[in-house]
């Protein structure tokens, strides 16, 4: 029952991403500039401009283009990189994506900290003033722009406080011996505690700026949702059997609040990794973003659609996942 | 028989944008350990908000604005929150009146009841468990639906989970809010018994909420009539169905349908309740009542004690003072 209705998820997946692709395909082709005039510069002269060209395949017709990309996305290969040493696109993806992960899942555990406390906290305090405070900041960090919040940051914790880095991800030659390609998790996994901490302070600015950007959303969605369960009957009648008040707001109401939130976190990975790029760009995170920003520079077509389709799949996976965290969650929907 | 509760002059408020809504406006009454009390009245009478005020869950923007629930000696409307947690549950629990929406979806049947003892009690978990199995017993419900959830269980069966919650730690006192009201009739009746026979096993007093007098004869001791925020008339049920002194009382009881009486047909009191923020001035129900007079119109009744039969209502007031 839950399998069908997943893999039928998925199938429905198929023209969305297929839109996407063409969007990504043609816009690259239409924006001035081509990977060629990267590879040999603009000065170059023309038979090294054409044999260039001729060997990108870049001289076929747009749709001949088109379908053979297709045809060998459709074989699970994303191509080769355009510019340099024209490495497999997949083997590019994997060398920014730990970054990018890394920097995502802790951003996301500071939003999903701040969210929770501060929207159950709201919640309870219903209509006070601290309550009316926390919408605010709801608003106000959904309007945040982020290099300029990132910025402010480094300017007090890393220029005047001098207490974190200013960006990048490890110093040099600290990086740990790669497992996962995530450093805090190879730092333990080896025992690596200098690098452990050297990767945590340069992690720290970063994942604040990513995760106060999100956690407004989750502020106002944890607020909405505990408002609605704490009003609920089950609600009260735990409460006359004396169960501690702490106890009924974070284990029975925050449980029970915590499906449409689901659904709600799984939306949001796609607005974390837009603010990934953001952030990246700001610290110099040598992540998914910096990287695209970097390529679609050089216009490399193949990179930056592998890259939106690698990216477009991980969004695709992330919701189909709080589905099954849905049903595991929920014993209405998992007994069904 | 020995004094449980004492409410005293009790006034709950809801402080509502469109006004002060006087739920509870001095009510005093008495619960005797071992009694059961019934407390009747239309819908909007308070009857709700004297209940829950009792384990001090008025919800907001509700609140306690004078009066006083002595509680075995203990003074409840003066009590800290954590004092207060401590009593709820384990000295007075709480049935609700839809047992489909008063369990926690997410939560084993048995997990509630264990959580419950050993929220209250330091015991192992085997000993909490062991215990929520014989309570379950005692309701009816066999061992094995232990493990369920609340989705699996009928609307009857889960008024039997929240029976099973409330006489859990063996309380003094048990408010039943509308216990039957969302149930069909047959399983209206088998949860009345079961309470009956709960109540006599361990000499439990139960305050039983509902609109239905019929209901609540059943196995009150005593009936409570609240009308508008007010307590209007108390009395032994033998003499509220003999002898009612009040026109509201009456008007009750012309309303019960199936209880054997000298009144026929089934008959529906005029007019509706009233607005609580703005009630009538004098008696809250003068303008329903077909005795009202003057007097009535303009100043509040006394509340008169005629042995131990309680009524407020100028008719009963010898001297108009
Ligand atoms: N949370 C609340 N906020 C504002 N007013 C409330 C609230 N709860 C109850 N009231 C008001 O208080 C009055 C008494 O309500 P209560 O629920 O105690 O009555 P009741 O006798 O239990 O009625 P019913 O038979 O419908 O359950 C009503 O006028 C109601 O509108
Ligand atoms: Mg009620």
């Amino acid at each position: 029952m839950l399998k069908a209705y997943l893999i039928k998820r998925a199938l429905m997946t198929i023209p969305t991403m297929l839109i996407l692709l063409t969007i990504i395909f043609l816009i690259m082709r239409v924006l001035p500039g081509d990977p060629v005039a990267a590879i040999v510069g603009t000065k170059a002269p023309p038979e090294v401009i054409q044999s260039v060209t001729r060997r990108l395949g870049l001289d076929q017709p747009y749709h001949i283009q088109y379908i053979n990309y297709l045809s060998d996305l459709l074989r699970g290969d994303l191509g080769r990189s355009m510019i340099w040493g024209r490495r497999p696109v997949i083997d590019e993806i994997m060398d920014h994506f730990p970054a990018t992960l890394e920097l995502s899942i802790s951003a996301f555990m500071v939003s999903i900290l701040i969210g929770i406390i501060t929207g159950t906290e709201a919640a309870r305090k219903f209509r006070s003033k601290f309550d009316q405070v926390l919408r605010f900041y709801g608003i106000l960090t959904y309007s945040l722009f982020i290099p300029w919040f990132g910025i402010m940051l480094q300017l007090i914790f890393s220029v005047y406080l001098k207490l974190l880095p200013v960006g990048g991800r490890i110093d040099p030659f600290m990086e740990p011996e790669k497992i996962t390609g995530l450093y805090l998790l190879d730092s333990i996994l080896t025992l690596n505690i200098p690098s452990f901490f050297n990767a945590l302070s340069h992690l720290v600015l970063p994942s604040i700026t990513l995760g106060v950007y999100i956690s407004g959303v989750f502020t106002r969605t944890v607020r909405s949702n505990m408002l609605e369960v704490l009003r609920k009957d089950y609600i009260t009648a735990a409460r006359a059997r004396g169960i501690p008040e702490n106890v009924v707001v974070y284990r029975h109401a925050l449980k029970n609040a915590f499906i449409p939130i689901l659904t709600m976190m799984g939306l949001q990975f796609a607005l974390l990794l837009a603010g990934a790029v953001l952030t990246e760009t700001t610290f110099s995170w040598p992540g998914m973003g910096t990287f695209l920003l970097e390529r679609i520079m050089y216009r490399d077509y193949t990179t930056v659609q592998g890259t939106v389709v690698f990216i477009a799949l991980l969004i695709v996976s992330i919701s189909l996942l709080v589905d099954i965290m849905y049903a595991y969650l929920d014993p209405r929907i998992r007994f069904r | 028989m020995k004094c449980l509760l004492n409410i005293n002059e009790l006034k709950v408020y809801y402080f509502t944008r469109r006004g002060v809504v006087r739920a509870v406006d001095g009510v005093s009454l008495n619960i005797s350990r071992g009694e059961v009390l019934g407390l009747v009245g239309e819908s909007g009478s308070g009857k709700s908000t004297l209940g829950i005020s009792l384990l001090g869950l008025v919800p907001p923007p509700g609140r306690v604005v004078g009066g006083s629930i002595i509680f075995d000696g203990i003074e409840l409307t003066k009590l800290s929150a954590d004092e207060f947690a401590k009593i709820r549950g384990r000295r007075i629990s709480m049935i609700f009146q839809d047992p489909m929406t008063s369990l926690n979806p997410l939560m084993k049947i048995g997990d509630h009841l264990m959580e419950t003892i050993m929220i209250h009690e330091n015991i192992p978990k085997n000993e909490a468990r062991e215990r929520s199995i014989k309570a379950l017993e005692e309701v009816g419900i066999p061992p094995e639906r232990f493990n369920d959830y609340p989705h699996q269980f009928s609307g009857g069966m889960r008024q039997r989970v929240m029976i099973a919650l409330a006489i859990l730690l063996n309380p003094d006192l048990i408010i039943a809010d509308e216990p039957t009201t969302a149930l069909d009739v047959i399983v209206q009746a088998q949860i009345i018994d079961l309470l009956n026979n709960l109540r006599k096993q361990y000499n439990m007093s139960i305050l039983l909420i509902s609109h239905d007098i019929g209901v609540v004869s059943e196995i009150a001791d005593k009936i409570a009539v609240m009308y508008a925020g007010h307590l209007v008339e108390m009395a032994d049920v033998d003499v509220i169905f003999k002898d009612p002194l009040h026109p509201y009382t009456s008007a009750l009881l012309r309303a019960v349908p199936l209880i054997e009486s000298k009144y026929e047909k089934l008959y529906y009191i005029p007019g509706s309740p009233p607005d609580l923020v703005n009630p009538p001035k004098g008696c809250r129900f003068h303008p329903r009542c077909p005795h009202a007079t003057d007097i009535c119109r303009t100043r509040e009744p006394r509340t008169v004690s005629i042995e131990d039969h309680i009524v407020k209502c100028w008719m009963y007031c010898d001297t108009y003072e």
